[in-house]
């Protein structure tokens, strides 16, 4: 069998049964990225040695007979902006190019402990603003299923990477859509977890009450494997939450609720029981009608396995977009305050005349910023700023509210909720780059789940029909949304889907 | 919707250079963007609490006793590793300019 197709639990046995060595398994992969990034280019940074290196400490161990983990020698790549100890981290940006990361993000480590092999650093929107990874100041990554197409964004090139297997699974992260929507561009799957399930700290900030990192990769059950791997509290994200201690959201809770049991609680979920809202004010106008078909078809799967499908309302959706961008971007405009070029990076236009520190921060960041970076950081600038904070931010603030109410109220009447994750199949490189209005449509349906906090998996659920060039459909993904820290229902639910 | 005027304050705020060609094309399309936010206003928000956080966490704290040097410590069940270098040498090291472990910087205060 194809190594590069191979799940984590098909790697696993393969590698117990000494079918092949991690070593093997890791040089496969660095091979057919040298053949294949130049012309996806899903990877900013290759670490062969660092792979390589871990690779060989597996196989070590697998030889002196030590039961090693489950994730133990698979291959992932990881987004560049979240930290791997001594290897660049660019987040996409000029300003960050020099940058080597001093330190292992918490999620890095994690994965490190169970023996993940990591291949490389892959491509990102600059400072992960962006829908289809065109904002990199290195240039855009190419959805491997059309080249001439974006992968996605901000984590296209994690979604591709996994989507071209040029890896087993992927790191990606979501702050408005950035795990789902470049899942669902690249054909294959992509978790958010609830915001406080994963720990944050080694990721470079964007907007720090949406920001979450996630697992993008071939299978449902891979994604889980991974999120189980990185998930739970961290001291140093003061955000992060220890699913099991959350006791609003689980109404029907034993006194002893385990996660192991939770998950079980999960396996045997019955289809049948099982209540799905599909929201009609996601089904207006604007949606490409191929999308809206497969979607429903999707919808009408699960309604055939049993489930009983319900209309619901999110009256405030029509807001959600404006809210987002009016509560990203000031985080945002904060969290690139840091941005220098006095603790890391340098200027690199030396011939300029730099009379004193203001020219400094000007000269530093407008060299290191790309043009959509600082679109964002102005129009956050601008919302912050004193006349205008009570009209936009807190404005914006309250509207959260207003979306988390609907949230609440409709998950009163239903388990989960169905979706489309974008209203436009992957689009051409360079359609949408000239109109960032145009661009930011791409999140209509994936900011609310950011604005609010729960969990959202992105699943491939079928093509669009083929257009008149030929060759095959474009892949559609279906959004589904649970409860708060009920990421393994979703999940569950998603695998039902492969199955069928 | 902003004006030019307005674009380069706000540029100046957040201590960012635009080009000439930028102004007009930034100034175009963030006005486009607050047009579009504008929407946000026919919401009645009267008695509404802001959310700023999708769950309120309280006062996450440690406990206030003083730590070794912790950087880069991370137990797990008894094994611990850490950074070849101090902390304070691997992170000046990123640093453009630094002289006797500080960084340098032009001066904060001008000298008239």
């Amino acid at each position: 069998m194809e190594l590069t197709n191979l799940t984590i639990a098909q790697i696993h046995q393969g590698l117990i049964k000494k079918d092949f060595s991690a070593s093997e398994l890791c040089k496969t992969f660095l091979d057919k990225i040298k053949e294949k990034n130049k012309e996806i280019f899903a990877f900013l940074t290759v670490s062969e040695d660092l792979a390589l290196s871990k690779a060989k400490k597996i196989d070590d161990m697998i030889l002196a007979g030590y039961e090693i983990p489950l994730l133990a020698g698979v291959p992932s790549a990881i987004k560049d902006n979240i930290l791997v100890e001594n290897i660049p981290c660019t987040a996409g940006s000029r300003i960050l190019e020099d940058y080597i990361a001093p330190y292992d993000a918490r999620v890095v480590k994690k994965l490190k402990n169970q023996g993940v092999v990591i291949l490389g650093k892959t491509n990102l929107d600059e400072f992960a603003m962006g829908s289809s990874t065109e904002n990199s100041a290195f240039g855009p990554t190419r959805n491997p299923l059309d080249l001439t197409r974006v992968p996605g964004g901000s984590s296209g090139g994690s979604a591709a990477a996994v989507a071209a297997r040029l890896s087993v699974f992927a790191l990606g992260s979501d702050t408005g859509g950035s795990i789902r929507q470049p899942s669902s561009f690249c054909g294959v799957v992509g978790l958010k977890p609830t915001y406080g399930a994963v720990s944050r700290y080694g990721l470079i900030a964007f907007a720090s009450s949406l920001d979450q990192i996630g697992p993008i990769a071939k299978t449902v059950e891979d994604c889980q494997i991974v999120f189980n791997a990185i998930k739970g509290k961290d001291e140093m994200d003061s955000t992060s939450v220890e699913a099991s201690k959350i006791e609003n959201y689980r109404a029907k809770r034993r006194a002893s609720s385990s996660p192991s049991l939770l998950l079980a609680e999960a396996r045997k979920l019955k289809i049948k029981n099982l209540c799905i809202g599909v929201p009609k004010e996601y089904f207006v106008k604007g949606i490409n009608p191929e999308v809206e078909r497969v979607i429903k078809l999707a919808i009408k799967k699960y309604e055939e396995m049993g489930a009983y499908i319900k209309e619901i309302s999110l009256p405030h959706t029509e807001y959600a977009l404006p809210c987002y961008a009016v509560i990203s971007s000031p985080e945002a405009s904060a969290n690139l305050a840091r941005y220098d070029a006095i603790k890391y990076g340098e200027i690199k236009n030396k011939k300029l005349k730099i009379k004193n520190l203001f020219d400094y921060y000007l000269i530093a960041r407008g060299e290191g910023f790309g043009a959509e970076v600082r679109r964002r950081i102005m129009l956050g600038t601008y919302a912050l700023s004193a006349g205008y904070y009570e009209a936009y931010y807190l404005r914006a603030q309250k509207i959260r509210t207003l979306i988390k109410n609907d949230f609440e109220k409709a998950f009163k009447e239903v388990d989960l909720i169905f979706a489309p994750v974008s209203p436009f199949l992957p689009f051409k490189i360079g359609e949408r780059i000239n109109d960032p209005l145009s661009m930011y449509l791409s999140d209509i349906y994936t900011v609310s789940v950011n604005l609010v906090g729960f969990p959202a998996l992105s699943l491939p659920i079928g093509k669009a029909a083929p257009l008149q060039n030929g060759g095959e459909g474009l892949p559609v993904g279906l959004q589904i949304i649970g409860k708060p820290f009920e990421e393994d229902k979703i999940l569950e639910i998603g695998k039902l889907y492969a199955s069928n | 919707m902003i004006t030019k005027k307005e674009l380069r304050r706000i540029a100046k705020l957040a201590r960012l250079s635009i080009t000439k060609d930028e102004e007009e094309r930034f100034t175009k399309e963030l006005s486009s963007i607050l047009n579009y936010v504008e929407k946000l206003k026919e919401v009645d928000v009267s008695g509404v609490e802001p959310t700023s956080h999708p769950f309120e966490v309280e006062n996450v704290m440690r406990s206030d006793e003083n730590q070794k040097p912790s950087f880069h410590l991370w137990k797990r069940g008894g094994r611990r590793e850490r950074s070849s270098l101090r902390p304070s040498k691997r992170l000046l090291e990123l640093a453009p300019e630094t002289k006797d472990g500080y960084l340098k910087v032009k001066s904060i205060f001008e000298i008239n």
